[in-house]
């Protein structure tokens, strides 16, 4: 290979990964812009620990017998599957529902301030069968419990 | 949008709790419109923030998986009756409503 060749190759992967951090940057941007106001990267994340990652800033979880989540065993109807979630932890901050089996598994965050008691309930939709999992943040840990809701009709799309 | 939320508030032993129904579509942006075949545009409740006398009890961020006509209760520590509780929404396309009620 002689020298020019060389030349034209070494320019033509400069120009494609350029192309390709300049996407990555475009990329990152976005979400950053409007984090403010809704966090779209974390609801928009398609894996159950990418959303919690997006959504508390740490995918790691602890297992928590101090988390009790109601939900029916059988949901009849996966487009309103009422859940509340109650923890005995203290100093709860906030508290992250995920759907395990939906497309973008995040569906809620409850931000708690000082004298709210770690008890909310509200209905969520669910795709298939799967977990609930919840996401109790304290004292800057995060701790998660989960139960199963086997669905007979789907709530996503239809 | 009038009247889009239904608000309740009791409080017992020093415990408020507030429960509330909002009338929303809560559409995901990922059903198709059976006629036409076209993709419903996406709309849903991002934010719902609770007060009591002006102070947050509750602030949440939702995504399109929560249901249809949302339902939101929780419980927080204090508030007497009469005090005021207010109630707001914000969806993805930036309309909102605020509703209030005093704690029974």
């Amino acid at each position: 290979m002689n020298m020019s060749m060389k030349r034209r190759l070494f320019l033509k992967g400069s120009v494609a990964t350029g192309a390709a951090s300049a996407a990555a940057v475009a990329g990152l941007l976005t979400p950053q812009a409007v984090i403010a106001a809704w966090n779209e990267s974390a609801f928009g994340a398609k894996s159950v620990d990418d959303a919690i990652q997006g959504a508390m800033g740490s995918a790691t979880t602890a297992t928590s017998d101090a988390i009790t989540i109601k939900a029916p065993d059988i949901a009849e109807n996966g487009a309103v599957v009422p859940v509340s979630v109650k923890s005995t932890i203290d100093g709860v901050e906030s508290i992250s529902l995920l759907v395990e089996k939906n497309g973008t598994p995040l569906s809620s965050i409850f931000y708690l301030p000082v004298g709210t008691i770690a008890d909310v309930s509200t209905r969520l939709k669910m795709g298939k069968t799967g977990d609930v999992i919840a996401v109790v943040k304290a004292g800057g840990k995060l701790h998660s419990a989960r139960k199963s809701v086997k669905v007979t009709i789907g709530g996503c799309g239809g | 949008m009038a009247n889009t939320i239904k608000l309740r508030a009791k409080t017992k032993g020093g415990v408020t709790t507030v429960k509330s129904l909002m009338t929303h579509p809560m559409e995901t942006g990922l059903r198709k419109n059976k006629k036409t075949g076209e993709l419903i545009p996406a709309h849903f409740i991002q934010e719902v923030v609770c007060k009591h006398n002006g102070n947050v009890v509750m602030s949440t961020e939702w995504g399109a998986a929560v249901s249809k006509n949302p339902y939101l209760s929780f419980k927080f520590k204090g508030g007497n009756q009469g005090d005021d509780i207010e109630l707001t929404w914000k969806d993805n396309k930036g309309e909102s409503d605020t509703a209030s009620a005093q704690i029974r």
